[in-house]
């Protein structure tokens, strides 16, 4: 036999439910202490959702943050935050930062004089220093954003919801959008524990958790479904855990290679969409622990029909395509 | 082993081959750039190229594609910006129009309704007060009388006019189906006006969007700023013709009622006095092209329509010898004397122009005045250097990627796991091809998409390699195996990428800017890579098995 990577042994026996109290608890529990901390803490809105102004800057010397910030102290800006961008992509002498400045109270349409006097007064610091890119975003537009961006993760949801109910039955529907409901609350919840940007691309992330997180649970259940058939008297239990044991191999093959472009997008993607890229890496993490560990506990408590004619057999509708 | 028939594998090749013939020109991008801009350059000529144009044309062959994936502008560098049309701005002028119309109305009727005049009222109203309120159904009727029928889908029958009477004051205002039918030729007019102008610019492929109900996107891609962009699309020209009052020096002078005090452009501390309502307005413009007067000067010469052209001529036939006041926003360009009548309804404003100043002056008075303000509500500047680095950022990810996970389906499939990476490098081809064949704009979080979606398209290869490996080891031959392992993957394959399907469908739906880049590429992705992973890699492993007629396989 030739030589493979296996990170899965050929054939595994694991009982996914051997500590299922302590697993299904511990994701109860991150459930719980993400909405506490994202209700205490809030998040660290990008200007998508706040409205204001961010300008990028870059200079051949290196960022002064605190010298920045008194520059621009003299504006009245109010809420002004700082921050120096690191990337490895960066050449040695490429310094730079993104400052933020908050919309003030009552300002429909974004202000370029202002915009104008923070260029000034950055330049009387680093005479070298340009700004590759400024974006504005007013109050108005940013609550439609918001709204919109609550709406198209709901939708998601709601769609995958009913697609899985049409599919298979209700009980893994439910526990499907369980699974989701987790990874989209505890990456959220991460997300405000370290007060990491969370912008419109943050948002484009949790669909796409979505997306990933419910591909690798219906493959499961696919696998669940064709047993179901297979095994008529097979306790629900151990059904489940043989089924999880025969694609264990593919949930963390895939989970492995959508990982690798992950993390090479971390290194060489450039700061930009590194917010997004981290939120897609604690998504997939966390989709597979869910498709592991949380959907399928909660079809468990349900239990499925297991009348003598499943409901939809494994020569679903599509079994019959000529591939 | 031929259970895929001929003529689909035929169809399979003939797509792959076409994807990766779509895709080649975005590898030599500059090069095939330069080529297009050539063809339409040459193209607009009327079919003559310059030596320049010819070499760009011959930088790439003709009779390969070469539609490109458009490059977005965090990308490519540029300037977007979303303004919102004040609609209302319009109600305002058109009332304001009115009351000349309604007080003449009223007159016709003294004897019932006694003198009118204008009382205070909000803007885009008007109330008008009579003096003998027992003749209000006739000025109600006289008023009502002026409104015409408004032409649109929902609102056919109603008067453009809303009267109704209050006390002693007539209150007219613009009906909701006229307000709505204005608000729909405002836009559509500041659409045209802005595509007009930003074209003009000579700028590539800008995007001019109407978005919602009064909101209008603007995205130029190459143009320095955002700022640069407002001035652009911004800037009105207003170009009036004014009866000269007199000349003074005096910055402090009283104009006097209905009268301007107005700079002039080329005499420091010159200032005309000019009446207040104008002769001729832009507005009776239909041309004006920059050109060269008797002195060889650069000026602009320009054409009125047949309104504006009887009122050149009758007022420059009644004041042969007095001055009158070529005035631009708000300056005197000029002051010459009528030397004589000037039938016909065209002239020349002249001034101490430059070349560059008379052709943006043409452009200005050609494209005519914004018909209401706008209010920018985001806007957006990314420099070309940013945009670069982000391409460069985003082309070293996806080579990476592409040759991480490779290495990892080699290292974990063998044989099959090189079967699995061909499909991956059709599949990129084909979304790249897609995208470019559509016109489609890649983003960085559209490379982003790409790149993930060659880990998630091997999911597809997983599962089929997996059901084999089953198949394989409950003791199949190695022939059932391949066909079980494809087949009963199916399923799977569809209910994963369904699901994947339905999200970036919502992303694009719901989606703006970032996300809906994403969500295009992701979308295509999963379409494509469901092709590559389930007919490629099928057809591909095929063949090599017809070729090689293995005896035992190992996955």
């Amino acid at each position: 036999m030739a030589w493979r990577l296996r990170l899965v042994p050929e054939k595994t026996n694991i009982d996914f439910f051997k500590i299922q109290w302590l697993t299904f608890g511990s994701s109860i529990a991150a459930m719980v202490a993400s909405v506490v901390i994202i209700l205490v803490m809030g998040l660290n809105f990008g200007i998508d959702f706040r409205g204001g102004t961010t300008i990028r800057t870059e200079s051949t010397t290196p960022v002064d943050v605190g010298a920045y910030r008194e520059a621009l102290s003299t504006l009245g800006l109010g809420d002004v935050s700082i921050s120096e961008v690191f990337d490895p992509a960066f050449r040695p002498d490429q310094h730079v930062s993104m400052i933020r400045i908050s919309a003030r109270e009552g300002e429909e349409a974004v202000t370029p004089a202002v915009i104008a006097e923070v260029e000034t007064a950055l330049k009387t610091v680093d005479p070298a220093i340009l700004f590759p890119a400024v974006e504005s975003v007013g109050p108005k537009v940013s609550e439609e954003l918001i709204t919109s961006a609550l709406l198209s993760v709901l939708a998601g949801a709601a769609g995958i919801l009913f697609y899985v109910w049409v599919r298979f039955e209700w009980q893994f529907a439910v526990g499907t959008v369980a699974a989701l409901v987790h990874d989209v609350l505890v990456t959220v919840g991460i997300f405000s524990l370290f007060q990491i940007k969370f912008d419109l691309t943050i948002v484009a992330a949790l669909l796409t958790i979505l997306g990933y997180s419910v591909n690798d649970t219906v493959v499961i259940f696919d696998r669940l479904r064709e047993n179901l058939a297979k095994y008529k008297q097979m306790p629900l239990r151990d059904l489940m855990n043989l089924t999880t044991n025969e694609t264990l191999s593919r949930t963390i093959m895939t989970a492995s290679t959508t990982l690798i472009s992950l993390i090479v997008l971390v290194f060489f993607g450039g700061d930009v969409i590194r917010g997004f890229v981290f939120a897609m890496i604690l998504g997939v993490i966390l989709g597979s622990y869910s498709t592991l560990y949380m959907a399928k506990n909660i079809v468990l408590m349900l239990g499925v029909d297991r009348g003598d004619k499943p409901k939809k057999s494994n020569k679903g509708e599509f079994a019959d395509v000529d591939a | 082993m031929s259970s895929t028939a001929l003529w689909k594998r035929g169809l399979i090749l003939m797509i792959c081959a076409w994807g990766i013939l779509a895709a080649v020109p975005n590898l030599f991008y500059t090069r095939v750039e330069q080529h297009n801009d050539a063809a339409a350059a040459i193209a607009a000529a009327g079919g003559t190229a310059t030596p320049d144009q010819a070499a760009a044309l011959a930088e790439w062959p003709g009779v390969l594609p070469s539609a490109l994936m458009n490059l977005g502008l965090d990308l490519r560098g540029g300037a977007h910006l979303l303004a919102e049309v004040r609609v209302e701005d319009v109600y305002k002028s058109r009332i304001d129009a009115l009351w000349p119309e309604v007080r003449d109305a009223l007159r016709g009727l003294r004897d019932q309704v006694g003198n009118v005049r204008r009382a205070p009222s909000p803007e885009g109203v008007l109330r008008v007060t009579i003096e003998n309120p027992a003749g209000m159904a006739a000025a109600l009727e006289a008023v009502r009388g002026l409104g015409s029928s408004v032409v649109t889908l929902t609102g056919v029958g109603q008067s453009t006019l809303d009267v109704t009477s209050q006390d002693s004051d007539i209150i007219v205002q613009l009906s909701e189906a006229e307000k709505r039918a204005t608000d729909e030729r405002t836009i559509q007019q500041s659409l045209e006006i802005i595509r007009r102008r930003v074209d003009q610019a000579g700028t590539r492929e800008p995007t001019i969007q109407r978005q919602g109900q009064d909101r209008i996107l603007i995205q130029v891609p190459g143009i320095g700023s955002a700022q640069e962009l407002k001035d652009l699309i911004g800037t009105t020209a207003k170009l009036t013709f004014n009866a000269v009052v007199s000349r003074t020096t005096d910055a402090g002078a009283k104009p006097g009622p209905r009268n301007l005090l107005l700079p002039s452009v080329d005499e420091k501390g010159v200032y005309y006095i000019v009446e207040e309502s104008p002769v001729v307005s832009g507005e009776d413009l239909v041309d004006a092209q920059p050109s060269f007067d008797q002195n060889n000067k650069p000026s602009v010469s320009f054409r009125f329509d047949t309104t504006g052209a009887r009122k050149f001529g009758d007022y420059t036939a009644a004041n042969i010898g007095a001055p009158f006041a070529i005035v631009l926003d708000n300056e005197v360009i000029s002051a010459p004397v009528i030397q004589s009548h000037i039938p016909g309804g065209s002239g020349i404003i002249t001034g101490s122009f430059t070349v560059e100043e008379s052709t943006n002056l043409a452009i200005l008075l050609r494209a005519g005045a914004l018909p209401a303000e706008m209010n920018f509500l985001e806007e957006r500047t990314i420099g070309p250097e940013l945009g670069q680095d982000s391409i460069d950022a985003g082309k070293a990810a996806g080579l990476v990627g592409m040759v991480a996970v490779a290495v990892y389906m080699i290292a974990s499939y063998g044989w099959f796991g090189m079967m699995a990476n061909i499909a991956l490098t059709i599949n990129i081809a084909l979304i790249m091809a897609v995208l470019s064949t559509i016109g489609a704009t890649l983003t960085l979080p559209g490379i982003a998409g790409i790149v993930l979606t060659m880990g998630m398209a091997v999911d597809a290869n997983v599962l089929i390699y997996e059901r084999m490996r089953e198949e394989l080891r409950d003791g199949g031959n190695p022939r059932r195996a391949i066909e079980m392992g494809f087949e009963r993957a199916f399923s799977a394959i569809m209910d994963s990428n369904v699901t994947g399907l339905l999200t970036a469908v919502i992303m694009f739906w719901l989606g703006s800017g970032p996300v809906r880049g994403f969500a295009v590429t992701l979308g295509l992705g999963i379409l494509t890579s469901m092709f590559t992973a389930v007919y490629v890699t099928r057809f591909i492993v095929e063949l090599w098995f017809d070729l090689r007629r293995p005896k035992a396989i190992v996955v």
